[in-house]
């Protein structure tokens, strides 16, 4: 039985973070613990400030203000406040990023095989049997035929990128993901194809992960925990069935009742 | 195992004007385990609201509803997480999965999150797909494409997939045949002798006849200024 037990520290615990563009506000004093095991949905409309807060978690931006407390090996760390190597090693070990466009997290031009072997690499893999081994059975649980492992994903679908780019991303055994619009730009069977892989990886790996995306059938479906921006800031969060429910701000009543029933 | 107590919910809705709408007042309840307790009142007097909201899908105004050791109404996310993982069940009206997972898998998930392997968990749920006469040829399908009767059917062997200590049932036996409504009534009653508390809504009489040991009328809690 692998049962999450009620942990007392959090994965991630963000400060009041804080990213402006000169004048303008990326994203405001954003507060959130996220837990092992946990699936954190951030929703909101295009320039709500969701992608600026993911790419502060992630390294990808350095926000003006706050702190990102990631719960490493060595115990709780200041993300923001780590050198750059220590950052880079975080970012190959721990954590991995899925992109929305699969040819932003992809190396084009190296084979399936050898994008997800790349990974294993960077943590120190050497042994090439063991890393073609390895990535046959990655590509295996994302559901690309083994025999594909030696073409290019310049050869493969939208979707089946997809799933390279999250194979080449969970290789190396990442405790927590961050994902920017994983289904998004795709058809909606290959979306519920791809919601189905994410969230048996996630049970079986015991991942955490931040799941940014505007589709509210997706993190329904996905996030254990939902947070709602708007001009920046969260106006609200919780239970991801609760908020979509029971929404208590105004913009989230507009947004959950927006969504057409299909 | 589940105690309502003095539990109120209002509806703001920001996007018309503000109205402020009491939905409900005072609602105090009980379920002991091994007791099923039926909600009764008109369509609109706030069952499923009083359900959702021990569910923890609806915020709570004021009070408490503790399942087991956990108060819904003051409780952290990840808290109800787990409670719903391990101690909470709840069929509700409607089946919501991903498309395309197998009916098999559908039913299995509740174990699958508990930690149970894989196959253990498909020949659990396969023993209550047949229980409930869903054809083996369809377990392989996704129940999106089912009737309304198997979709019910599915969602309540999903339900009793895992013995879970607490039990909230929606309208369980609605739109099923006379040999089906047999089976979930047995599966309330086993789940009842293995000490499950159980919290439900039926309009069919007969069923709340034979399954509830009490009735509670949601009417009560109507707030005065509505009623």
């Amino acid at each position: 039985m692998k049962m999450e037990p009620i942990t007392a520290t959090p994965l991630l615990r963000v400060d009041n973070l804080t990213k402006r563009y000169g004048s303008r506000i990326g994203c405001a004093d954003v507060s959130f613990d996220l837990w092992p095991g946990e699936v954190l949905g951030i929703v909101g409309e295009s320039g709500s400030g969701k992608s600026t807060l993911l790419s502060c978690l992630a390294g990808h931006l350095t926000p003006d203000e706050g702190q990102v407390i990631f719960d490493t090996a060595g115990g709780p760390r200041d993300v923001l406040r780590m050198t750059e190597p220590e950052r880079r090693r975080l970012s190959r070990t721990d954590w991995a990023f899925v992109h929305q466009n699969p040819r932003d997290g992809l190396r084009m031009g190296v084979t399936a095989g050898g994008n997800v072997g790349e990974r294993l690499m960077a943590v120190g893999a050497r042994h090439y049997g063991d890393i073609r081994d390895r990535a046959t059975d990655w590509l295996g649980r994302v559901e690309i035929a083994a025999e594909r492992i030696d073409d290019r994903p310049t050869a493969f679908s939208g979707g089946m990128q997809q799933r390279l780019q999250i194979a080449r991303n969970l290789v190396t055994g990442p405790r927590l993901v961050f994902m920017d619009e994983p289904t998004g730009g795709l058809d909606v069977s290959v979306q519920a194809r791809l919601l189905d892989l994410l969230r048996g990886l996630v049970r079986e790996m015991g991942l955490s992960a931040i799941i940014v995306t505007h589709d509210l059938a997706v993190v329904r479906l996905l996030a254990d925990r939902l947070m709602v921006m708007k001009s920046g800031r969260v106006v609200e969060q919780g239970l991801t069935d609760q908020v979509l429910d029971d929404p208590q701000h105004p913009y989230t009543q507009l947004l959950v009742s927006s969504v057409l029933q299909v | 195992m589940i105690r309502v107590s003095n539990l109120s919910k209002t509806f703001t809705l920001h996007n018309q004007g503000a109205a402020a709408i009491p939905v409900m007042e005072g609602a105090t309840l009980t379920v002991a385990s091994g007791e099923c307790v039926g909600l009764t009142g008109a369509s609109g007097a706030g069952k499923s609201t009083l359900m959702r909201m021990i569910w923890g899908n609806y915020l709570a105004a004021s009070g408490s509803i503790k399942v087991g050791d956990t108060d819904v109404a003051t409780a952290e996310p990840r808290q109800i997480i787990a409670l719903r993982r391990a101690t909470l069940g709840y069929v509700s009206q409607f089946l919501r999965v991903v498309p395309r997972v197998p009916t098999l898998d559908v039913v299995a998930e509740p174990l699958r999150v508990l930690g149970a392997p894989a196959d253990e968990a498909r020949s659990h749920a396969a023993t209550l797909l047949t229980r409930l006469n869903i054809p083996e040829r369809l377990w392989s399908l996704s129940p999106t494409t089912f009737s309304g009767g198997e979709q019910q059917r599915v969602n309540i062997a999903r339900g009793f997939a895992h013995p879970y200590p607490a039990l909230l049932l929606d309208e369980p036996t609605a739109s099923l045949d006379a040999a089906n409504r047999e089976t979930v009534l047995a599966l309330i009653e086993e789940a009842k002798g293995r000490g499950a508390a159980i919290l439900g809504i039926f309009h069919d009489e007969g069923a709340r006849a034979r399954v509830c040991d009490r009735l509670v009328d949601v009417t009560a809690f109507t707030p005065k200024a509505v009623a």
